[in-house]
């Protein structure tokens, strides 16, 4: 459910090795003294912001490969982490996992170190795709370690998966889809496969080694992925994101979305607070050294106008099912007739002067931001 | 006192004729290198960038030769195109001799000879310069043959030079020296002074360009303009050197300049000549011409508040192009703006390119136009430079448009491809000589129309660059002429309209629909672009609108880029016209006249 309270996001910089689509920043198989002098360098970051958030309700440890980590390392970090900053008694604490790394003993771990949400990168029950996307885990390890999360009794188990692949067909992605209701998971994110600038991916499709899937096909599999997991009782709460009631839409990743602060530690982190936003350093050496000489690892920041933080609550708006308080567009030029007009289109739905986007607003996200701020 | 000497240098555009302009003035006795910079006589960024001259000037060269007599070289800049080949005209009048400049490698080609022919006209002493002999390509042997052959002229006279190099320019003043006459200088006869140019100064006004044919003027004399008997007091004279030098008094066979509180260049005509108010001469220099403009268009600011800007910037703009002309104008589609006339494409082109540059002025530009003659059934002839005001087809008896002489010249083997071109646009009365053995002179009359949209740019692709180009205005022809409209999303776009030929209607009506194609940004709905005559649809095409248009992923990093990116986007639109519900991008209406058929 949405709070006010800031979230705290830790960006776990490593993983076992890079998947060929993935833009984050992460460092494949990183020296054991590299784990330590980013832990440590981490532990003084911490410090830094010991009384600058009021109490934290959400933890999100992302990455990278939180679970490549081995887990003295991560409760090392989280009693840190839980020492040292506020949280509120109701907190939810997220871990990404890859299913290669979900022993039982690992789930164990993490379990008692207080995480209750466990989110895992299974990207696809279908092996071809899998190995296609450059995954270390085949289904039979997804399968495998599902099942244990859910012998493990964790409180929310969030799946993630990746669609529109090049020559992928419907089925194909309807399969993965069933097998993911058959665990019933609290949470699913479905996005479609992105070629993000200096991945090996997007150096494919410029090569033309592969051919990215039409407009219309996208189309298509967008629709298909909402009208299934509907059929299923699950809620399509932001344009990638499904939960299977309300109480398990990501408390953490709303805030994303609705300007609540969050504080993101870590190489190339993102925080938020008030207007300001500001980012760290993406390169570990840098992020280790200017900790050391006692400095914050920050890259840079911006303080948005009030015109700023406007157009990205519109935007942002579009993407969940928030939508958008029409007063607070009042100020912006034609807006308010345009959102009238876009309701009888289709757009949107109007209810208690909020704009709602439908399913065809969210798939038209992009374009009805343009029109709407540009 | 220095002996003087009056020269130009007439080239094909290209062949080096402002690198050798530069070196002339580095090594002449005016400037050392360390104030020097590339291209000096071509003052606007716009020239140097596209490496043309457009409008003339000129620098008074101090030299000594070996045998230490002292010079005063005046190098007068011509434009080197055909759009202006008035300004070529006047400035050729005002010399004594030429360096006709001839590309090593290139040879002669249309200008070279069109040029030639034009200094012919004027009795100037040639001297044949070639140019850039140390590229690797260049066939001096070949060149000379042409120059013989082609033009003419002594090949043995002819002088090596490479203006990149700084290689045989001695030689070049030399022969200058030795070969172009001195001018008369018959100072006590009646002032008669011939302007060859004019620009604005925010602080003196027009800065006229002028030779001394005959008397002297100085400051305090009261000089009047026998083209229209206006009379200026005289503020000072002077030479151009690197900056303008006052002097006493410019002489017969002098060039130079005066200044004489005249508030813009469009008070003192290129060919107009100077005389004293008292003691007048007894008849103008010859040649004096009104230049008319040919080619029109209608320019709009992109969005209508900044109507009143652009009014400013184009009563500046006037102040240093006197041979634009504009009047207020309005579209339904556009709203407020200008129809403008000009020299021809090229000059359409460097205004649009100088408005947006240096006058910051965001424009669209309508489908450039001629001027249309129709006969009407009441017995009136009416002139239509704008398509918009295309009369009543059933009042029509007539409609004529104006025809020009093309001379192009390529090397034979492409006489073929040249002469579909000229057909398919629309070309008659071809006649075909042989300028030597390998290289053919094409003419043919070809609607005027047909030329000022990508003519050029086509001649150069069909002979892979080896074809050149030059044009007389003829007269005007009977033709079918029809209105091509075009709809965009169901609406007719004014500022789109055209006229044009029956036959090619139809082509270019699908060519005009495909560039808009290209350049309209896909909307949520479907947007049909047609072409049409009357109420016939001739031509259609569409615009698909966009099926899903999401990014998947955005969390904190991507907020940031997101927002950036709407507010380049906003920042675009500034640059967008909307018609109807549509966005057409300025880019869209440039591209209709890039249409290549």
């Amino acid at each position: 459910m949405p709070s006010h309270r800031p979230g705290l996001y830790i960006h776990i910089p490593f993983c076992t090795r890079k998947c060929l689509y993935c833009g984050f920043y992460s460092v494949p198989s990183p020296s054991h003294g590299l784990v330590s002098a980013w832990l440590s360098s981490l532990k003084h970051e911490v410090l830094h912001y010991r009384h600058s958030f009021a109490a934290f309700d959400t933890l999100y440890l992302g990455g990278g490969t939180p679970t490549c980590l081995p887990s003295e390392i991560l409760s090392d970090l989280m009693e840190w982490v839980l020492k040292h900053l506020p949280f509120s008694s109701d907190s939810q604490f997220f871990i990404e996992a890859n299913p290669g790394d979900l022993t039982k003993e690992k789930i164990e771990a993490i379990k008692a170190m207080g995480f209750n949400r466990i989110n895992v990168g299974i990207q696809s029950f279908c092996d071809p795709e899998l190995k296609f996307l450059g995954r270390r885990h085949d289904a039979t390890e997804a399968v495998l370690a599902l099942q244990r999360l859910k012998d493990a009794c964790v409180e929310s188990i969030g799946i993630d998966l990746i669609y529109g692949l090049p020559e992928q067909s419907m089925d194909e992605w309807l399969r993965t889809l069933e097998s993911t209701i058959s665990f019933r998971p609290e949470h699913i994110s479905c996005y479609e496969l992105t070629y993000e600038k200096g991945t090996p991916m997007w150096e494919m499709k410029k090569q033309k080694e592969i051919r990215p899937i039409d407009e219309d096909t996208e189309r298509d599999f967008f629709l298909m992925t909402d009208r299934f997991l509907e059929e299923h009782g699950y809620i399509h709460y932001e344009i990638s994101n499904f939960a299977k009631e309300k109480r398990f839409i990501s408390r953490h990743n709303i805030k994303y979305w609705q300007h609540v602060p969050y504080l993101g530690l870590g190489p190339a982190a993102h925080s938020f607070c008030g207007s300001r936003r500001w980012w760290n350093v993406r390169d570990i050496k840098t992020y280790c050294k200017l900790l050391e000489q006692g400095k914050v690892p920050v890259e840079g920041s911006e303080v948005l106008t009030d015109e700023q933080i406007l157009m990205e609550y519109v935007f942002l708006g579009l993407r969940t099912v928030k939508g958008i308080d029409i007063k607070r567009i009042a100020d912006i030029p034609g807006a308010t007739e345009t959102i009238y007009r876009l309701e009888q289109q289709g757009f949107f739905n109007i209810k208690n002067g909020t704009a709602i986007p439908t399913l065809k607003g969210f798939l038209m996200a992009d374009t009805l931001s343009s029109i709407l701020l540009t | 006192m220095p002996e003087i000497r009056n020269f130009s240098i007439i080239a094909h555009i290209d062949h080096g004729k402002s690198t050798l302009a530069d070196r002339l003035i580095q090594m002449s006795d005016l400037v050392g290198k360390r104030n020097f910079r590339n291209q000096i006589l071509d003052n606007m960024d716009i020239e140097r960038e596209r490496g043309i001259t457009i409008k003339s000037q000129a620098i008074t060269l101090p030299y000594t030769n070996a045998e230490g007599k002292n010079f005063e070289f005046n190098l007068i800049d011509t434009p080197g195109h055909v759009d202006f080949s008035y300004e070529v005209s006047r400035a050729l009048a005002s010399c004594e001799g030429v360096l006709l400049l001839v590309d090593a490698s290139q040879g002669v080609e249309a200008q070279t000879i069109a040029n030639l022919f034009l200094a012919m006209e004027h009795d100037l002493e040639i001297i044949p310069v070639i140019n850039k002999i140390d590229l690797p390509s260049a066939d001096i042997d070949r060149v000379k043959n042409e120059i013989e052959e082609e033009l003419g002229l002594d090949p043995d006279g002819a002088l090596l030079c490479s203006a990149k190099e700084g290689t045989g320019i001695i030689e070049i003043f030399d022969a200058i020296a030795t070969f172009i006459p001195p001018p008369s200088m018959d100072i006590d006869a009646p002032l008669s002074a011939l302007i060859f140019d004019a620009h604005y100064d925010p602080f003196r006004g027009s800065i006229i360009s002028c030779r001394v044919f005959a008397g002297q003027v100085r400051a305090g004399d009261t000089i009047r303009l026998m083209s229209n008997n206006t009379t200026y007091k005289v503020e000072e004279v002077g030479i151009f050197r690197l900056e303008r030098e006052p002097r006493q008094a410019l002489y017969a066979g002098e060039v130079g300049y005066i200044i004489a509180g005249i508030k813009t260049v469009s008070d003192t005509r290129v060919g107009d000549t100077i005389t004293l108010d008292k003691r007048p001469a007894p008849k103008p220099l010859p040649g004096f011409t009104e230049v008319k403009p040919v080619v029109f268009s209608s320019v709009y600011p992109v969005s209508s508040e900044d109507f009143t800007s652009l009014s400013d910037a184009l009563a500046k703009y006037k102040l240093n192009d006197a041979s634009l002309i504009f009047q207020k104008d309005s579209s339904a589609a556009l709203g407020m703006g200008f129809r403008c006339g000009f020299l021809g494409l090229l000059h359409l082109e460097v205004f649009q390119e100088r408005l947006e540059r240096e006058f910051d002025q965001y424009i669209v530009m309508t489908v450039p136009s001629v001027e249309y003659r129709f006969l009407l059934s009441n017995g009136e002839t009416v002139t239509i430079d704008n398509p918009l005001y295309y009369p009543d087809p059933a009042t029509i008896v007539k409609a004529m448009e104006p025809y020009i002489r093309a001379s192009i010249l390529i090397p034979e083997r492409y006489v073929g491809q040249v002469m579909e071109l000229c057909m398919e646009r629309r070309g008659v009365n071809s006649k075909l000589n042989y300028t030597s053995r390998q290289r053919v002179e094409l003419q043919f009359d070809l609607p005027l129309a047909e030329v000022i949209f990508d003519f050029y740019d086509r001649l150069k692709s069909v002979t892979q660059g080896y074809g050149s180009f030059d044009y007389d205005i003829l007269d005007y022809r009977e033709n079918d002429l029809v209105k091509l409209d075009i709809l965009v999303n169901e609406e007719k776009v004014d500022a789109l309209c055209q006229i044009v030929h029956r036959d090619r209607a139809r082509i270019r009506a699908l060519a005009v629909c495909e560039r808009l194609k290209n350049e309209i940004p896909r909307h949520m709905f479907k947007i049909p672009i047609q072409g049409a005559i009357g109420g016939n649809i001739i031509a259609r095409t569409t615009i698909p609108p966009f099926r899903k248009d999401v990014t998947a992923k955005c969390y904190g990093g991507d907020i940031s880029r997101k927002r950036k990116l709407l507010e380049k986007q906003k920042r675009g639109k500034k640059r967008m016209k909307m018609i109807g519900s549509v966005n057409i991008p300025q880019s869209a209406f440039v591209a209709v006249f890039k249409t290549d058929t």
